[in-house]
């Protein structure tokens, strides 16, 4: 902004200013041919007419006092590149305040640095803090219970797609994740002929219902399933917590177990995305959110839980 | 004693006051609709014509545009008419002014269910309809003034000067904030970006508050009130002084909806100071109105049409003091974004808008048609407890749920500096008052709907009796040639 805008912005509102009150002084001085205060000068529409009473004393003085009043705000914070005698600007206030905050952030963290989540869950501050930050951060898509939603997961059941040591769920807050399912219609279909998608669902849906007779359609769906899906789902199904593989015997179906979605992620596939979220929130505080979500589920001191399912 | 023949068109006003009847009850029913849509969410019922995000737009252009502009327009005619002592310059161009006004309410009525909007709040409705609401404009203002001209007093009332300021600006306004590139038969582009944008919009969008909500309605209330009250007005300097401090001050307030923004630090300094200095002008007008009723008081007891005028004028003592405080960066850091504007607005537009109408087509109606009184004052008395009850109902729970807002978004843990809550927190915290506020809303349109009624008889009684009112010679003292 140049000063000569600046010069013009303080000229508009100086007129303004003065304005009212040069129209105050004007009208509430009477001279000797005006009205008297209860004289009725005109009549409109056969019954309306007007006092000429005085502005009321109060009235003045806070219309006075407002005007007072800005020109004193004006000068102390500034208007155009005049920046006021206070030196303040809405910046600087914002510096002031997240240094302060971060100074005292920084003195609750650093009781919490380093330290695996699992050691941290045992620990009330240290999960009161961690639950702070996840339902400001985590519970768009998790949930602010940590249900998750459709192509969220639940972080309250024993289920870990990636890994549920505390190794590998700070490693999956900090660092991120991104699933990939590719879409296996095409190359299904030209292994297995026009049914090889349904068959192969088929199947899949048969892996969570072992007490299940199976059909014909799974039959033909396992011989595709153990030449393509097994290289990351496995030869009994169960996963592969290293790529993200979702174990396909439990009963939790990330993307819903309709034959509609399962359809979709054979044709389009999944791209399951976590974001990483140590350059936002820095090592302490995913730490602490991983203490936060260690308490959302059961821990037994056995194989992983998704493990001993069914069979 | 000038020449008298004649007759004032009171058609147009009788449109035009209908219409504020069966729009004040549209755009009220849709408000209801919306504010349940915000406690049980499933009543959209998954239509996108009956979404939100649609109707929020319809709701607000609803009340605004089509009930308060049809009382603008039904009153300033009337007034305008009354006060100069004779007919409308054109009877066609009333005409034209009616039906082009209805059809942008239509236009408005269509297009946003449908999704076209600019995407400015107030100032939703895309090009097409933008132009055919100037032409209309144009044309009230030809009436207006052409009216004005060849009036047979000497002085222009002052209700006049309010109106006609309210006409040149919202003419200013409309065509500066809808500048665009037009990229479709309804689709446009501003031609201004960024931090620019926002304050034009804001410009235009606190001065459609500040002349069409306010300026407007005080011209309303500069006719209606003496003229029910019988009394003469309070102070014609005040007139003076308040009305040239209204318009001048008005025009800097709009940055106070951008503090905190990326708008330069400066501009909102200005929109915040000018916002407090605005409150004596601001008061000005309702302290002009509440003193004309000195000596009278005892009128409320029977009168429910002044117990309207009197009360509007304190819900606009009231926002008017609310907006200012507002306004101030650190009231602002916590009622901004929250429901509690939501209340602030209501406190106006119900408190202060819907009230000084209702109780200016009470007045004016008996009057248009010839009749003593309206079909039922009892039912009018009823309608202002409904209405007021309602608007008490309404803006109490939005403050509430404001405050609460604004505080559980702030809070922070003492001991450790994170926050305390989420915003899904907030939420379920604010979700009581909207059940509250829905029950406030349901009682305010429910007086509307008796409005309707007491409309009906009163119009039935009417029927055979709507022939040409005389114009009324002018005073001879004030008589021009």
């Amino acid at each position: 902004m140049t000063s000569g805008w600046t010069w013009y912005v303080i000229a508009i509102t100086v007129i303004n200013l003065i304005g009212c009150v040069w129209l105050l002084r004007a009208n509430t001085r009477r001279s000797p041919t005006d009205p008297k205060p209860d004289e009725t000068g005109h009549v409109w529409d056969g019954n309306i007419t007007e006092y000429n009473k005085p502005l009321p004393k109060w009235w003045i003085n806070l219309f006075y006092i407002t005007i007072v009043f800005s020109v004193g705000y004006l000068l102390w914070f500034g208007v155009g590149t005049f920046r006021g005698f206070g030196h303040w600007s809405s910046h600087k206030e914002w510096a002031l305040e997240t240094a302060a905050e971060d100074a005292r952030l920084d003195d609750t963290l650093k009781l919490y640095a380093g330290k695996p989540i699992d050691m941290l869950a045992k620990d009330p501050q240290a999960v009161a803090l961690g639950r702070n930050i996840f339902i400001n951060r985590c519970a768009a898509c998790h949930g602010s219970t940590g249900h998750g939603a459709t192509g969220f997961p639940d972080l309250t059941d024993d289920i870990w797609h990636w890994g549920g040591t505390p190794h590998r769920i700070l490693e999956t807050i900090q660092e991120g994740r991104q699933a990939v399912m590719p879409a296996w219609a095409t190359t299904l279909t030209a292994q297995g002929g026009p049914t090889a998608v349904d068959d192969t669902i088929a199947y899949v849906l048969s892996l969570s219902k072992p007490a299940q007779a199976r059909d014909e359609a799974s039959e033909r769906g396992e011989k595709l399933f153990q030449t393509i899906c097994v290289a990351c789902h496995g030869p009994q199904g169960k996963g592969n917590q290293v790529v993200g593989a979702p174990d396909l015997t439990d009963s939790y179906w990330l993307y819903g177990s309709s034959k509609a979605s399962l359809h979709k992620t054979l044709n389009e596939g999944r791209q399951g995305v976590m974001p990483a979220w140590k350059p936002v929130l820095g090592d302490t505080r995913t730490r602490l959110v991983g203490a936060y979500v260690w308490t959302l589920s059961p821990h037994t001191d056995g194989p992983p839980a998704g493990a001993v399912v069914a069979e | 004693m000038v020449g008298v023949e004649g007759s004032y068109n009171d058609k147009v006003i009788r449109q035009f006051s209908v219409m504020t009847v069966v729009w004040g009850v549209v755009g009220m029913l849709v408000g209801v609709y919306i504010a349940a849509q915000l406690y049980w969410p499933a009543l959209n019922f998954d239509i996108p014509w009956l979404s939100y995000g649609r109707l929020r737009p319809l709701h607000t252009n609803a009340v605004i545009f089509a009930f308060g502009g049809c009382a603008l327009f039904a009153t300033s005619l009337y007034t305008v008419q009354r006060t100069c002592h004779v007919r409308l310059i054109s009877d066609k161009l009333a005409s034209f002014v009616f039906w082009g006004w209805q059809l942008v309410i239509v236009a408005a009525a269509i297009s946003l269910p449908l999704g076209y909007t600019q995407g400015k709040e107030y100032a939703e409705l895309e090009w097409p309809i933008d132009i055919l609401i100037t032409i209309v404009w144009v044309a009230y203002a030809v009436l207006f003034f052409g009216t004005i001209a060849k009036r047979k007093v000497k002085h222009i009332y002052v209700a006049n000067w309010f109106y006609g300021a309210y006409i040149i600006t919202i003419a200013l306004l409309h065509i500066v904030n809808n500048l665009a590139i037009p990229a479709g038969p309804m689709k446009s582009y501003s031609v201004y970006s960024g931090a620019v944008d926002a304050m034009v919009q804001w410009w235009y969008g606190h001065n459609a508050v500040g002349f069409f909500l306010t300026t407007a309605f005080l011209g309303m209330m500069y006719y209606f009130v003496p003229k029910q009250a019988d009394r003469p007005i309070y102070s014609y300097r005040l007139s003076i002084v308040h009305f040239w401090a209204l318009i001048a001050i008005y025009m800097w307030a709009g940055p106070h909806h951008l503090q905190y923004t990326a708008l330069p630090d400066w501009a909102q300094n200005l929109g915040m100071v000018f916002s407090l200095v605005l409150l004596a002008p601001s008061w000005g007008g309702a302290i002009n109105g509440i003193l004309t009723l000195s000596g009278v008081w005892y009128k409320l007891r029977t009168d429910p049409i002044l117990k309207f005028l009197v009360v509007s004028l304190s819900f606009y003592m009231m926002s008017t003091f609310e907006g200012p405080m507002m306004s101030i960066k650190t009231v602002n850091s916590l009622s901004h974004y929250t429901d509690w504007t939501i209340g602030h607005v209501h406190a106006g537009a119900l408190g202060w808008v819907a009230m000084i109408s209702i109780g200016s087509i009470y007045a004016m109606l008996p009057r248009l048609l010839r009749l003593p009184k309206m079909y039922s004052v009892k039912l009018i008395d009823v309608h202002f407890w409904l209405h007021t009850i309602g608007v008490v109902v309404y803006i109490a729970a939005m403050w509430i749920a404001g405050v609460t807002q604004g505080l559980m978004w702030r809070a922070t843990d003492p001991d450790t500096g994170t926050l305390t809550y989420a915003f899904v927190e907030a939420l379920n915290a604010t979700k009581p008052y909207y059940v509250v506020r829905v029950g406030g809303g349901v009682i305010v349109l429910a007086g509307m709907l008796v409005m309707a009624w007491n409309t009906f008889k009163t119009f039935r009684l009417a029927a055979a009796s709507t022939e040409p009112q005389p114009l009324l010679a002018p005073d001879a003292a004030d008589a021009r040639a």
